[in-house]
């Protein structure tokens, strides 16, 4: 019975969108969002030259050369050497890569652990929502990164190290968001009719309630992604986050090259730039979902279908009033 | 009111059990190989405890590893609640509420100061970015704040050191000028860190605040003033900006665990001796007491900072008072 109430509401949804969600979203994107776009083709770009580092990059991240220390910008190596002539430019689109690595890893696992804690606290409510809150909130009163740096010091230094200690302790920051709306789903008549056919928890959790904070979920992830890779770069400039020779834009920034920075201020200069430039990319691009993606704009119906066409959204909202009115 | 606050304390007690139990069991953590470190590593700098045996029962026992887990907790909750007891660093053997009195001050100061430097920035570009919404002066203070989330503060420490080095051969003072000796020097020294928090703090600050404001000025009071012919800067500022000053009050309760831990890369930078040096100090000699000490009283200060937001809050707020 369940699945045939779903299907039908599925067709209808069908029969009401023109595109497909994901295509619809970047064409409101470039119509609707300048600086949107422009963050989203800088995370492109971070992308791109995190995945082909190894043709992009002129040199090894690691080639020493100690003939050209020190070296400034020229037509050898564009950006300068640092103090063990080890190319910058390549070292800089090898540390894309790192920076890539971190935050898709630690920003999926912190949209994951918030999903989870979000769709558990919020659904069971009660007793449940009242223990888990207790341990969400006792998390969330360490400063961050002295919590980052007590763990990492008991862990080790390393890549999966940082990316597991962020992503997992800032998830828990972000539960509280998914908690929120999944509360809010929970209010929809369908909920109540799923419980009253028998449907077990589980089944609702993920057929009637996942989908409908999917909208939260993809904003927590596109905005903790730009937090996670300044944590990490923060973690490596404090000495530990990733080891060296490992070149982490932060980690370049710390330690030993500090020492010649006033000598070679490209060594300073480079590192933060590229930095700042993905973080704010992402920070534009994750603004501009949100604002499309907008939670208070939805109508009883989840997913990002939902917001496909001004129509579909016109018509769900008809749709739910009168649902609603009978 | 006496029954939220009532209600506000008894919400607390759990979360700084749980807080307290994490912070112990970070210490319960420490592998067994960096104990075998620690081990070599204190028997070589063996001279300010020769009278003492270094092996590893030594270490474990300063850890307070050697007995049961739960009599581990109950002995430590009850050293800090009888004896204000933190733990003792393992390296100079020093209380570490001692070394607290000398480190808090310093983080106070430096959070404060880049607190009302936030303020001082954010809340007038954020009010001016709410009333002229979408136009250019909206769009060029959004994009900044969006940069001063973006730029990581420890590329701006460091760009504040190399530069200025280069061009006029000046840097900051990089040795302790404590407040009592010389005011002025301790203020000139504590002023450019607590400008880089401080702007960065005042760029999720001024966007609550363009937030806020704007969900304020659509309400239909505003509308209403505007209708009796009131000055734009009367309703700006007290029909709009004193309820859109509500929801802000809180906002910066939770920015104060971020602000802290800015606090850490700032005294790296500009070498002031506050938690955050403490905390990488420890780490970097693997001195676990003093870290989980240090975690200890960060979260509890966080915690009382946000209670005291919650408080004023609900004072300010008369919905709340009354309910």
């Amino acid at each position: 019975m369940a699945d045939v109430v779903t299907d039908i509401s599925r067709e209808e949804l069908a029969g009401l969108r023109r595109h497909n969600p994901v295509v619809d979203f970047f064409i409101r994107l470039v119509r609707e969002k300048p600086m949107g776009t422009v963050g989203a083709a800088i995370v492109l770009i971070l992308l791109l030259v995190g995945i082909f580092a190894d043709l992009l990059a002129p040199y090894g991240y690691n080639d020493i050369n100690l003939y050209a220390v020190l070296e400034p910008p020229s037509r050898h190596y564009i950006l300068g050497t640092d103090q063990l002539g080890r190319d910058m430019l390549s070292r800089i689109i090898h540390g894309a890569r790192i920076s890539m690595y971190v935050g898709l890893g630690a920003a999926g696992l912190d949209a994951f652990v918030a999903t989870l804690i979000g769709l558990i606290s919020g659904y069971f409510g009660g007793k449940v929502d009242l223990i888990l809150q207790r341990f969400v909130d006792s998390v969330i009163v360490f400063p961050a990164l002295f919590f980052y740096l007590a763990i990492m010091a008991i862990i080790g230094p390393g890549l999966l190290q940082v990316t597991f200690c962020i992503g997992i302790l800032s998830g828990v920051g972000s539960s509280r968001l998914i908690r929120s709306a999944v509360m809010g789903a929970k209010q929809n008549v369908y909920v109540e009719a799923a419980h009253a056919i028998g449907a077990p928890s589980r089944r609702i959790l993920l057929r009637h309630i996942l989908p409908n904070v999917f909208a939260p979920v993809i904003i927590i992830f596109t905005i903790a992604m730009g937090a996670v890779i300044i944590a990490e770069a923060t973690l490596s400039f404090l000495g530990f986050g990733i080891p060296p020779p490992a070149p982490s834009w932060g980690g370049m920034l710390s330690g030993a090259g500090r020492r010649y920075m006033v000598d070679a201020p490209w060594m300073a200069i480079w590192p933060g730039l590229a930095l700042s430039l993905v973080v704010y990319g992402i920070n534009m691009f994750g603004d501009a979902m949100r604002d499309l993606l907008d939670p208070r704009l939805r109508g009883g119906m989840g997913g990002m279908g939902a917001y496909g066409t001004e129509k579909a959204k016109k018509a769900l909202a008809k749709k739910t009033k009168k649902d609603r009115a009978q | 009111m006496q029954n939220y606050l009532i209600r506000r304390m008894l919400l607390i007690i759990p979360t700084i059990i749980i807080v307290t139990i994490i912070v112990f069991l970070v210490v319960r953590f420490v592998p067994g190989d960096v104990i075998d470190l620690m081990v070599t590593e204190m028997s070589q700098i063996g001279e300010t405890r020769a009278a003492e045996e270094i092996d590893e029962e030594w270490v474990r026992h300063k850890l307070g590893l050697d007995v049961p887990i739960h009599v581990q907790y109950v002995r430590w909750i009850g050293g800090i609640l009888t004896r204000g007891d933190l733990g003792t660093s393992l390296w100079t053997q020093r209380p570490l509420a001692l070394e607290l009195q000398k480190r808090i001050p310093v983080t106070f100061e430096l959070s404060l100061m880049a607190l009302i430097i936030s303020i001082l920035i954010a809340i007038p570009v954020g009010v001016y970015s709410a009333i002229r919404q979408d136009t250019a002066g909206d769009y060029v203070g959004r994009t900044i704040a969006i940069a001063g989330l973006s730029i990581p503060n420890f590329w701006l420490g460091t760009i504040i050191f190399v530069l200025p080095a280069i061009w006029w051969g000046w840097s900051p003072p990089v040795e302790y000028i404590p407040l009592v000796k010389d005011p002025l020097g301790n203020l000139g020294q504590f002023i450019i860190p607590a400008i880089i928090m401080g702007t960065a703090t005042a760029a999720g600050l001024m966007r609550m605040t363009r937030t806020m404001m704007l969900e304020v000025l659509r309400n239909d009071y505003i509308r209403t003033a505007w209708s009796k012919g009131l000055k734009e800067r009367v309703i700006v500022l007290r029909h709009a900006l004193k309820n859109a000053s509500l929801p802000l009050i809180t906002m910066l309760g939770a920015r104060i665990p971020g602000l802290l831990s800015g606090a850490i890369i700032m005294e790296q930078i500009f070498c002031l001796p506050g938690m955050g040096r403490l905390m990488i100090d420890a780490i970097n000699n693997r001195d676990y007491p003093v870290i989980s000490g240090v975690n200890l009283i960060m979260a509890s200060l966080t915690l009382i900072c946000i209670l005291i937001t919650d408080i004023s809050y609900a004072w300010v707020d008369p919905r709340i008072r009354y309910k």
